[in-house]
């Protein structure tokens, strides 16, 4: 079941086609990672779901059902430019917001404490946003964005702005959210945090949608049948059906190859042709990293 | 609906709770309870009398000085050479001196002093012997007691309707200082207002909480609700102006021992140059029948006040709303302060010439450009208002707070339109083409 689909979105500005066709569906529960280099139209599609500006063509289902405002108050939105009312105290400003998402002000306020409570934050409910440092602000927001437990939340890159302690914290938010059955959107550049807490992605180029569905099966379709192996001795003499691809010496006499299989060979007909010509120290798949393949379906590296 | 409320409350209460509110709300008034009261606590204490020695060489004005508050006349015999040396030190401030042949040459009279002497009490005393003389040549032309009396009645009577023609003229006057008041606030207050609003749709967008904010709430409620929580604001604000004027002027009046009966209130009022209208040689000759500050009263009296009070709500709403939508707009569509100029300027284009205008509008309130300015919504929240007080036909002003309602109506869609695109895009240098751009987006 998905929490939320898009179906064929369409955004035309006057010069620029920022979303072309985009389809996506996000499996609930899940923490889908939406990807791509900067200006490939992730921030147009974050907000045609916030429902802060409409498609020009295609649909957007929400639950099953088409994308209405009053699915507003079961999406969470951290938006990659930060920022509150700076001349407000924290207390009143995370009321308040809570309160626009549809909360009465009792039960916001029976949440805050929780929160409050739970990141030890209590004394700064009456300070105001500017006498707090980023990294505090940044936390307020966070807050803000989960108060009202919603269903979807959309995080865009969530971790900049945060030391390493406080990034776990959120980390450990976010996967807690999810086992309480939300599902978060995560927009990011940075491809280690996707790879530790994504089960799905998305991938968006130029517009398009480029590449989707679970990280597993993309990291298989992006296999490139290749093994690494550590060893004593020369490779000089095997079998011409595996493809030897690189050899370096490490520093202490060892030397690593990269090796293809074939596709129709099993990786076992490698093992037993390696032993027969070398002594192996150590054999692993190379499997990509999501890193590699965001550079080879983008074709560009990724930046922040 | 319940969206906007939270908006506007939270809008209201941040600039409530604002120390620079609190300051202006308190300062304001006594400031203008200072402006108000010290003229009078100076002019109050000021009427230390003035002794005046009187010396009647023709012997025909023996009574004809009365003393007043002001001025208190004294007659001598001192012949006048002497009387001059000895003046510094004789104690008198203002000496008279009406020479024998007073009737023949009336230009004779002399009045000496050691400063200057007021025009109001060189006036009071030339009126004085002036009327002596025409009594005395009446008299002498063989007019009998009786008829003189009824010339004296006539001579009052003619005063009497010089007063009013003074009424008359002080009404027209109270017109003109309610219809200039009117506009002049309703100037101010859009400015002061507008950029309220201005400033927070700006700092909405260079906080990037916008982003937030529409995620939850339409753009448009966020514009209304602001806008009107900025005029819940400036209401407040005006409402405890008048309260705290009225509060501090009776307390502070009262420490100060100044009678600000409306009375003073008004014959000081009359005195402040501009604010009266009737010639300086007149409060003296009235003075004596009718205190120029009842006069005053009744004038403003004769305005329809509750009429005016009605208008003047509705047309500084009407003209708040029109204007601080477009300051909305401009608000959104810039990244910062220094580009703002360029679109201020021209939205206040119709604000500064009607208050320019003003002027003209005045002199000719039911004139065509009177009456075009005061139907064109950008401009009639001000003409309009100085028009008010000379009367206008119900007809005009119904038509013209409806084309004003419909103006902000379309205003407020144009603004709403430029708003929700504006507040969203970061980095381009907006331009009036880039602008017209965003009116035909889709939502």
């Amino acid at each position: 079941m998905n929490i939320l689909e898009t179906r064929d979105i369409v955004k035309q500005y006057a010069q620029h086609r920022a979303l072309d066709g985009v389809s996506i569906s996000i499996p609930r529960g899940t923490i889908f990672g939406l990807l791509g280099p900067n200006g490939a139209g992730k921030t147009s599609l974050i907000r045609i779901i916030n429902q802060i500006t409409g498609p020009d063509e295609g649909q957007v289902f929400f639950d099953g059902k088409p994308l209405h405002p009053n699915h507003i108050g079961r999406i969470g939105y951290l938006p990659e430019e930060r920022g509150l009312y700076k001349k407000m105290k924290v207390g009143e400003q995370l009321l308040y917001l809570a309160q626009l998402k549809g909360l009465s002000e009792r039960q916001a306020m029976d949440k805050l404490k929780i929160w409050f409570t739970k990141f030890d934050i209590k004394t700064w409910w009456t300070k105001n946003v500017e006498d707090l440092s980023k990294g505090m602000q940044q936390k307020i927001q966070f807050v803000a964005t989960v108060l009202h437990e919603p269903d979807l939340i959309i995080l865009d890159e969530p971790f900049s702005g945060f030391d390493p302690i406080n990034a776990n914290l959120i980390k450990d938010e976010i996967l807690e959210l999810r086992q309480k059955g939300s599902t978060v959107i995560f927009s990011t550049h940075r491809m280690e945090s996707v790879e530790e807490l994504c089960d799905h992605i998305a991938l968006i180029n130029r517009s398009r949608k480029v590449l989707d569905g679970p990280k597993k099966a993309i990291k298989e379709q992006f296999k490139t049948h290749t093994y690494r192996v550590e060893y004593q001795g020369s490779l000089d003499g095997l079998n011409p059906a595996f493809s030897l691809l690189s050899t370096k010496p490490l520093e202490d006499g060892f030397l690593r190859s990269d090796v293809r299989i074939p596709p129709d060979a099993a990786v076992n007909d490698l093992v037993r042709e390696l032993i027969g010509h070398v002594a192996v120290r150590s054999f692993g798949e190379n499997i990509p990293s999501m890193n590699d393949i965001f550079i080879q379906a983008v074709g560009e590296v990724p930046t922040t | 609906m319940k969206t906007i409320f939270l908006i506007l409350k939270r809008e209201y209460l941040v600039r409530v709770k604002k120390k620079s509110f609190l300051i202006m709300t308190f300062l304001t008034p006594l400031l203008v309870s200072g402006m108000w009261l010290l003229p009078a606590y100076f002019a109050m204490r000021g009427i230390d009398q003035k002794k005046v020695e009187v010396i009647d060489e023709s012997g025909l004005f023996g009574k004809t000085f009365k003393n007043t508050k002001e001025l208190k006349f004294v007659p001598v015999n001192t012949p006048v050479d002497r009387a001059k040396q000895s003046f510094a030190k004789s104690g008198y401030d203002v000496m008279v001196h009406i020479p024998k042949n007073i009737l023949d040459a009336p230009k004779g009279l002399k009045i000496y002093a050691e400063k200057n002497v007021s025009l109001e009490v060189k006036s009071g005393i030339e009126n004085a012997v002036e009327r002596e003389i025409e009594n005395i040549k009446l008299l002498q032309a063989g007019i009998d007691r009786q008829v003189l009396e009824s010339t004296h009645v006539n001579v009052s009577s003619d005063t009497f309707s010089l007063s009013e023609e003074g009424e008359k003229d002080s009404s027209s006057g109270a017109a003109t200082v309610m219809g200039y008041l009117g506009a002049f606030i309703i100037y101010i207050a859009i400015f002061l207002y507008g950029a309220q609003v201005m400033r927070g749709v700006m700092e909405e967008k260079m906080n990037r909480i916008v982003e937030v904010i529409i995620s939850s709430v339409k753009p448009f409620q966020l514009m209304a609700g602001k806008i009107i929580g900025v005029a819940l604001v400036g209401l407040t604000q005006f409402m405890l102006w008048i309260l705290l004027t009225f509060g501090i002027s009776t307390a502070l009046s009262g420490i100060l021992g100044v009678d600000t009966g409306p009375q003073q209130r008004a014959q000081i009022m009359s005195r402040q140059p501009g604010m009266a209208q009737a010639p300086t040689e007149e409060i003296t000759k009235t003075e004596r029948k009718e205190n120029p500050a009842t006069q005053v009263l009744k004038a403003v009296n004769t305005l329809n006040i509750t009429q005016i009070v009605i208008c003047f709500l509705i047309y500084f709403m009407g003209g708040y709303l029109i204007y601080s939508a477009l300051f909305a707009a401009v608000g959104s569509a810039v990244d910062s302060e220094t580009d703002v100029q360029q679109f201020m300027f021209p939205i206040t284009i119709p604000l500064i010439l009607s208050f320019i205008m003003a002027q003209f509008v005045i002199r000719e309130p039911d004139g065509t450009v009177a009456f075009w300015m005061s139907m064109i919504p950008f401009t009639s929240p001000i003409i309009m208002m100085v028009r008010i007080p000379f009367g206008v036909p119900t007809w005009e002003i119904l038509l013209s707070m409806a084309l004003l309602f419909g103006g902000f109506v379309g205003t407020a869609w144009l603004a709403a339109r430029i708003y929700r695109v504006g507040i969203l895009m970061y980095g381009k240098k907006p331009s009036y083409r880039e602008l017209t751009k965003w009116l035909f987006y889709k939502a």
